[in-house]
Order: structure tokens, then C-alpha cells, then sequence
């Protein structure tokens, strides 16, 4: 049995990592670094999923048994009953169930109170302060990845340094001189980048810039597929297609180092409830279907994918069955060498800012420091331009 | 011989700079130079006529005709004079807020297309060049705003004063109801005062970073409470009873400044004057400013009481403006690609609307700049998907053959016109947002925004462009001469990958390849 169909029929099982034990781990870790290139581990594949528009974080991972959270939610609460339960306080949105045995698998982290110092309540300002990991005063123009990927260069082999799927705004990956992508569909690439014409060194610094462009689409086309052939089952949708165009890109031989999807509509004014439940489950059904195509072309294990959006919203439910914008938040770690668990500390709802908001727990740029740290193995401190401890959902 | 090379080098270096040339008439190329960096793309008429002219006496043209208001009349409803209510928080309904947010969409979709087509027919391309580079300097954007009529009214004031005082236009932008909306000075009274304004009037508006302190802020902040809204007409407002009127100490000098004396106190500082001489050197001459020029230039500036003209004589007239080494090295906007295409091309397009979403994909959505510190502008415009949104644009413009089957194309521009059409809307705005990633049962503003993104479609669609007719109007009295003045006009540097003109080239094909040309992106 290859290594492959290994971890395919452990993943099937509900084997994965927990269960198959520390040296199939070691293992496949050992593997993975031999395959990975010199310098940062950019075999390893970082996903992100954008939730735009700032997910409710309190009804993802809901404090079923504290009364604050029945109290502040008399309409929009997820009943007790209805949580599928990490613990004996939290529990996930029913409609997260595909999630559950990614759970079962000890291979999704729940990171809770998730934000950072002075949160600014704009979606375009706290946007760009996670994709750019500033501090709340402080505007940076580079993504935090184009940064990593400048103080580590991505190998020049690989077919782009990130690739974003299905937005035109480059996020983390913005600025700078990294080989970013931009796609809404593979196919269409393909056809729209025939018209990119890579040339000689330009006679001047601007020119030199638009012909490495040229070049950076050239060579992604040149190295993308349209048709990758996955027997996973992709669900209908935007965001289903979003994720198999991720796969599809993923599957390319020669590698990217980072991929970013997006889901919007998260921006739950009113009517959150059915809003926000449908959307939850295109999110669990996506990462479902992500984890069975990356085990089918064996990349799970070299692949850790992390869920992020501009804020979390407000405890206290509006008069419109709905949250208006809020600071910290629950996000998502997954992926086949994720150490599972609940991270951080849910929000004390009985203790509120001034404009209604919790405190937040865990800096994000506490998650970035992991995966530059921890995934890619560099070093964070160049990169956030500070010292944030990582999180040991990453060994 | 040494005498003749020397008297040749001399004669050479007097052709390229100096105060020798400056009686002599420009010729084509300086010409062109000349109205690409002021304006957007001219025509091959408009380069001849400033052709003849020395570079003092274009200038002087160009700085004297300009305007003060635009040609073009604006959306009917900037003069509306109900009261401007946002929906309030937790007590409107769901419908109100809808129908709020529809409304302050539609009104922004007006408002950018009113612009470009002002674009389009201005009779002084540098007034709207200069409305655009204010705009883009005392930032607010519709995102937060929302009120159509508010921005409005900011960017005829920044017309109005785009080529007068910098000083007058300072006092005027700050107290414009969209900034004291944007930077929160409407919500700044004595005893919290908010900062917003305070620090962003001296970072980016006038001194840049580094030239004033924390506690700077902190004084001038207090200064600027009062500055309000009348909420019956959306007007300013100066409301006594929330002004801080104790002693400040800014930029070290103390009294019981209000915010116009904390305006002077930062406009009487050097610093202010060299800060906005850069940037106006980054958007007219070239991405380095040079240190020494650009002290002498906003000397004079200053010492004429902040003349926006004199700073910008001072710009054009300098020998960095026509270095050569300078020409083709900045990288043209958006909005300067496509207005500039259309102009250069001499298409006169039925709506403008197409052409202002078509910018907005390609990252400049008018009205909407990213944040207060404006579009970054320079080669961050060229990322892949900016190049291919541009190129694709110039693509279908110049193409009138071998056009792909209709179900294709359907496709492509489906799913480019859906992502133009979300990047368009502000990421705030939900409900066309859901539309163009239609998702569940459709409903009325679903099909809205599909409407929406398929009229934008068809008016792009819909551009006449007759490459070969238009290399025929080109002068010169063979085919090969025609595509070289085409190429001339076109293009700052020699094509990178294009064809140079020869005689058997198809026309069509010609045109096509120039504008897809690398070069084309830059003036």
C-alpha cells in the first residue's frame, strides 16, 4: 500500500493522524520535508478561506451552556439541543455537522476569541488589517504572505506563489514582488491569459514590473490544468466551485505555496439565522470536499487550511434578527496534521466593551506567527514585525 | 574637429534640455509627453496643435483653460434637499434599509458615470486630472458615506478649488460633510474628541509622517470639535456647545485655536508645502522626486500664497518633466486607460457607466477609493489580475474579427462582468453582492444586479471602434507611414512586444497588437 492509498483508507476510517499514531505521523512529516524544497517548507500548502462580510463567530462555536448567551440572543440563539458538542460548553452550528468528522479525526482546531488590540469596526479597514497584519493604527501595503514570500522566496519552479480564487482583490497576497494569481476559473485563465505577452527586461523600473507580470501569468498558465481529473464529488455553487478550482490548482505538479477562496454574505444584519446557516454549510461542505480531493492526490497531510474574516459580530442580536459588527471571533484550523481541539478561551459575555464587544483571547497574528513558524518553518518575527507565539495546533 | 564635436554635443544637449530650447516650438513627441502626463491619452489633432507651440506657452495654455465646474450636468438629485437620515441602527426595517441601500448604489453608479463621461468630454482634460489627484488625496469614500449628494458636492469643491489655493481648497475639503462624515469629526465633541481627522490631516493631508507628535493629535482634535452636520440639510455646521474652546499647543505654538487656526498653524510650515510638491511631482513627472527641485519648486509655491498653478508650472516647466529618460516610466491609472483609450481612439461611447465599472475591475472604482490613504497608484495598479482585466478591456475594443462563438463569450463575460460588477459594489453592500453569486431562490435584487451587470456588458459591447478607418485618418501618404504615426500616438516607448510599422501589416492586427502592448500600460 502506498502512502497514498495509506491515508486515504486511514482518513476513511476516521485513522488519521490520532488514531494511526505519532510514527505514521513522524512519518508522513519526514516525507513531506524530503519532497519539500530548501529553505521555508513551501511543500506545504497553506489554504484560506475567507468568510467575508465577518461570520458570527458565537453561533459557529456556540456556549450552549452559558445562560449570558441565551440571554443576549433570545431570537437567534442555537437551542441546546441543536449544537453538536466539542464539550461540555461548546458546541458546533448543527449545520457545520459535515465538519464533525474532521473533528472525530483529531484533525480540526477551533481557535476561540480570535482578534487583536483596538479593533476597528469597518469592513475595509479590519480586512486589511488581517490581510496585512498590521496593528490596528498602522497601514501596511503588503499582505502578510507577500511579505513571507519575500523574506522567503517561493522556488522559482513552482507555478505561482498564491493563487486567489474567485476575488479580484489580492489580499494577503497583495503588493510587493510576489507571484500572485488571481483566477475565477481555471478555464477562463487560461483563455483570458493568452493575451499576456512576457518580454525582455523593460527599459525602466515600471515596465520591468508590468513584463514580470506577463511572465508570472505566462508561467501559472503554462502550469495549470483545467481539468484535473478528482473523482471527489464537489458540492453546487459558487463555493463548491471555488474549492474544486483550489483543487484543481493544488493538483498542478509544480506547487503553489498558498491558495485563497472566499464565501461572502457572512455580513448578517438581518434574518441572520437561515442566512447564516446556509452559508455554514457550504463552508462544512467545501472543507469537506477539500479534505477528500487533497487525500485523493495525497497532499492532506501537507496542507493546512485556516478560516478568517474582517471581525466577528456583536453578542447582543439587533432588533432585525440579525448581529451588527463585532471584534473577536472563532475561526478554523484544519488539515492531516492539525492537533484537533478547542483553542483559546470563548468570550466573556458577561463582560462587554462599552459598544457591546468581548474581548478578544488570541491575537490573529498568533495564528499567522504558526504557520510562518510552525508550517513553513521561518521566521515569524520578520515577517509580523513583532513576536506572537504560535499555537501548538501545530506541533 | 574636437571644436566641431564639442559645438555638436552642445547642439545635441540643447535639443534634449535647457533653457535653449525653450523658444522653440515642442514638436510632436514633447507635445505628446506634454498632454499624456496633464491629461488623458489626445488625440493626434490636439498633439499637432500644442506641436507648434514652446513648451512655456503650452503650459501656459494648459494652466489657463482650465475650469471650475463641469461641462456635464450632474444626476438630477445632487440638488435634493430632504434631510440625509441613515436608517437607524436596530429600529429600521429590513425593507428600509434595503430600499436605503439600493438608493445610495444607484446614486453611486450615477455619480461614477456622471464623472467619467465629464472625463470624456471635458474641454480641459488637466481640471479633472487634477479633481482626480484631490480626490485621491483628501479621501472619503461612498463605502462609508453612502450619500450620493454629499460626494458630490466634495468633488465639486475639489473641482472648484483644483487649480486655485491649496490653501483655500485645505480649509474647504475639511470641512466638506463627506470628510466630516469619512474621518468622524462629526462625531467629535469636547471632551471626546476623536482623533481621525487630527491625525490624518497631518499625516496625508499636508505635513506627511514623521513632522508632528502624538500629542499633536491629541491638541489639534480638540481644536476641530464643533465642526458638525446640520441634520435637516446635510450642511456644516459649526455647533458652540460641543467646541473645545481651551488653549492648545500645535506643531508648538499655543492660543484657543479652533480647527481653521490649526489648519494655518500646518499650512504656515514648510514642510506642508515641499510634502504636496512631491506628491504632485509622483503624479506629473516621475516615482522619485528629486530632493533639491522639489524644495525649489514649493518655495515658490508657498511664497505665491499656495498656488495649485504656480506648483504646477514650476513641475511642467522642469528639466525633469522632459528628460527623456522620465518619459514612459509612470504607469497609467484605471480611469487614465480607459478614458484616455476612448479618447485616443476618438470613440464617443452612448453611456459611460460600462466604462466606470470597467475601471473598477481594473481597481479604480471612483467615489470609492480602498482607504483614507487613497489608491496607492503606481505599478501596485499591475497585478495579474488587474493586466488581464486592462488587457482584456483594450482586447475587445480592438477587436471586430474572429470574435469567440456567442456562447463563449457569454461565458467569459458573465463571469468577468459578474466579478467587475462585486468589486464594483462596496464589500458593506449585501444585497447585489448575493446577486452576482447567485445563490438559492432569485428574487427582485437579484435580478436587479443581473440587469445590471448585463447592461454594463452590452454597453461595452456596444463601443464602436473601426481600427482600420482610424489608422486611415492617421497622417502620412503611405500604409506604413499611417501605422507609424498610429504607433507614435499610441505608445511613450518603442513597442516591447508589438510590431513595428511595415507596410504588409493587417491594420486591424496592428492596433490590436499596440494596445496590448506592454508599453501601451505606461505614459
Amino acid at each position: 500500500m502506498d502512502r497514498r492509498a495509506f491515508l486515504r483508507s486511514a482518513g476513511a476510517l476516521g485513522l488519521a493522524r490520532a488514531a494511526a499514531g505519532p510514527l505514521a505521523v513522524f512519518g508522513a512529516a519526514q516525507v513531506a520535508v524530503a519532497a519539500a524544497p530548501a529553505g521555508a517548507h513551501y511543500g506545504k500548502l497553506l489554504v484560506l478561506v475567507e468568510l467575508k462580510g465577518g461570520n458570527d463567530g458565537l453561533n459557529t462555536l456556540v456556549p450552549y451552556t452559558d445562560p449570558a448567551y441565551y440571554t443576549l440572543r433570545p431570537k437567534i440563539a442555537i437551542a441546546r439541543d441543536q449544537v453538536i458538542a466539542l464539550s461540555d460548553r461548546a458546541g458546533l452550528h448543527p449545520a457545520l455537522a459535515p465538519l464533525n468528522a474532521i473533528w472525530k479525526d483529531g484533525q480540526l482546531a477551533v481557535l476561540q476569541g480570535i482578534g487583536y488590540p483596538e479593533p476597528n469596526l469597518s469592513h475595509f479597514r479590519s480586512i486589511e488589517i488581517w490581510d496585512t497584519a498590521s496593528k490596528s493604527e498602522e497601514y501596511l501595503q503588503d499582505g502578510w504572505l507577500t511579505r513571507a514570500f519575500a523574506t522567503q522566496p517561493v522556488p522559482r519552479s513552482f507555478a505561482a506563489d498564491g493563487v486567489i480564487v474567485g476575488s479580484s482583490d489580492l489580499g494577503p497576497l497583495a503588493g510587493g514582488g510576489t507571484r500572485a494569481i488571481a483566477l475565477a476559473d481555471t478555464e477562463q485563465f487560461l483563455r483570458r491569459a493568452k493575451l499576456a505577452q512576457p518580454g525582455a527586461a523593460g527599459r525602466n523600473k515600471a515596465l520591468t514590473h508590468i513584463l514580470k507580470v506577463e511572465s508570472d501569468i505566462v508561467q501559472a498558465a503554462s502550469h495549470l490544468e483545467a481539468k484535473a481529473a478528482l473523482e471527489t464529488e464537489f458540492p453546487a455553487g459558487g463555493f463548491g466551485n471555488a474549492i474544486k478550482t483550489a483543487c484543481q490548482i493544488i493538483a498542478n505538479p509544480s506547487g503553489v505555496a498558498a491558495v485563497r477562496v472566499t464565501l461572502s454574505g457572512f455580513d448578517t444584519h438581518a434574518n441572520q439565522p437561515g442566512t447564516q446557516a446556509r452559508l455554514l454549510a457550504e463552508v462544512a461542505n467545501g472543507l469537506s470536499a477539500l479534505r477528500s480531493a487533497l487525500n485523493e492526490l495525497g497532499k492532506w497531510d501537507d496542507t493546512l487550511v485556516l478560516t478568517y474574516a474582517e471581525f466577528g459580530r456583536r453578542p447582543k442580536e439587533n432588533q432585525n434578527s440579525g448581529t451588527d459588527h463585532g471584534t473577536a471571533n472563532v475561526h478554523f484550523a484544519l488539515g492531516g496534521r492539525v492537533a484537533g481541539g478547542l483553542y483559546g478561551a470563548a468570550p466573556d459575555l458577561t463582560r462587554l466593551s462599552g459598544d457591546g464587544n468581548p474581548a478578544y483571547a488570541l491575537d490573529f497574528r498568533g495564528v499567522y506567527a504558526t504557520v510562518l513558524d510552525r508550517w513553513w518553518g521561518m521566521n515569524s518575527r520578520d515577517v509580523l514585525g513583532g513576536r506572537f507565539a504560535p499555537m501548538p495546533f501545530i506541533a | 574637429m574636437p571644436t566641431r564635436f564639442l559645438a555638436a554635443v552642445a547642439a545635441a544637449l540643447a535639443l534634449v534640455a535647457g533653457p535653449a530650447i525653450a523658444s522653440q516650438p515642442m514638436g510632436f513627441d514633447e507635445a505628446r509627453h506634454l498632454l499624456v502626463r496633464t491629461g488623458f491619452g489626445p488625440t493626434d489633432a490636439e498633439v499637432r496643435q500644442f506641436a507648434g507651440m514652446t513648451r512655456e506657452r503650452a503650459v501656459a495654455q494648459l494652466l489657463r483653460d482650465v475650469r471650475t465646474a463641469a461641462v456635464t450636468a450632474p444626476p438630477v438629485w445632487v440638488s435634493d434637499s430632504a434631510p440625509p437620515r441613515y436608517p437607524r441602527s436596530g429600529t429600521a426595517t429590513e425593507e428600509e434599509r434595503k430600499a436605503f441601500t439600493r438608493q445610495w448604489i444607484r446614486e453611486g453608479l450615477e455619480l461614477r458615470a456622471w464623472w467619467v463621461q465629464e472625463m470624456l468630454s471635458t474641454p480641459s482634460p488637466l481640471t479633472e486630472r487634477m479633481t482626480l489627484f484631490w480626490h485621491n488625496h483628501f479621501v472619503s469614500g461612498q463605502q462609508k458615506v453612502r450619500f450620493g449628494r454629499l460626494m458630490y458636492a466634495q468633488n465639486a469643491t475639489l473641482r472648484a478649488n483644483a487649480l486655485g489655493s491649496f490653501a483655500t481648497l485645505l480649509h474647504a475639503a475639511s470641512k466638506e460633510p463627506a470628510m466630516l462624515i469619512y474621518l468622524d469629526v462629526a462625531q467629535s465633541r469636547k471632551g471626546q474628541p476623536n482623533e481621525n481627522f487630527a491625525r490624518e490631516v497631518m499625516e496625508l493631508f499636508t505635513l506627511g509622517e514623521g513632522q508632528y507628535t502624538e500629542q499633536d493629535i491629541k491638541e489639534a482634535a480638540r481644536a476641530f470639535t464643533g465642526w458638525s452636520l446640520d441634520r435637516d440639510t446635510g450642511q456644516y455646521l459649526f455647533r458652540p456647545g460641543i467646541h473645545d474652546t481651551g488653549v492648545k499647543t500645535v506643531l508648538g505654538r499655543s492660543g484657543r485655536f479652533d480647527g481653521d487656526a490649526v489648519l494655518d498653524v500646518i499650512l504656515a510650515k514648510p514642510q506642508t508645502s515641499e510634502y504636496i510638491t512631491a506628491k504632485l511631482w509622483r503624479e506629473f513627472v516621475s516615482a522619485d522626486p528629486d530632493p533639491r527641485e522639489v524644495k525649489r519648486i514649493a518655495q515658490v509655491f508657498r511664497d505665491q500664497d499656495y498656488d495649485v498653478k504656480a506648483a504646477l508650472r514650476g513641475l511642467l516647466l522642469s528639466d525633469a518633466f522632459w528628460a527623456p529618460d522620465n518619459r514612459g516610466t509612470l504607469v497609467k491609472s484605471p480611469v487614465e486607460l480607459v478614458v484616455g483609450t476612448l479618447r485616443q481612439l476618438e470613440v464617443a461611447p452612448g453611456a459611460a457607466l460600462p466604462f466606470a465599472v470597467a475601471s473598477a475591475g481594473m481597481g479604480q472604482s471612483l467615489f470609492a477609493p480602498p482607504n483614507v490613504k487613497g489608491w496607492p497608484g503606481g505599478e501596485t495598479w499591475i497585478n495579474s489580475n488587474t493586466l488581464l482585466a486592462r488587457k482584456q478591456f483594450l482586447d475587445r475594443l480592438a477587436r471586430t474579427d474572429d470574435a469567440p462563438p456567442p456562447t463563449a463569450m457569454t461565458a467569459m463575460t458573465d463571469a468577468q462582468g459578474s466579478r467587475t460588477a462585486s468589486e464594483f459594489m462596496p464589500a458593506q453592500q449585501r444585497v447585489p453582492k448575493a446577486a452576482v453569486a447567485p445563490q438559492g431562490a432569485p428574487d427582485e435584487d437579484k435580478m436587479r444586479a443581473q440587469r445590471f451587470v448585463q447592461q454594463v456588458d452590452r454597453g461595452l459591447r456596444n463601443v464602436q471602434f473601426d481600427a482600420a478607418q482610424w489608422v486611415a485618418r492617421r497622417p502620412g501618404t503611405t500604409p506604413e507611414a499611417k501605422l507609424r504615426a498610429a504607433q507614435a500616438l499610441l505608445l511613450p516607448l518603442a513597442p516591447v512586444t508589438a510590431d513595428r510599422p511595415h507596410g504588409d501589416i493587417d491594420a486591424v492586427a496592428f492596433v490590436r497588437a499596440t494596445l496590448l502592448d506592454p508599453a501601451y500600460q505606461l505614459k
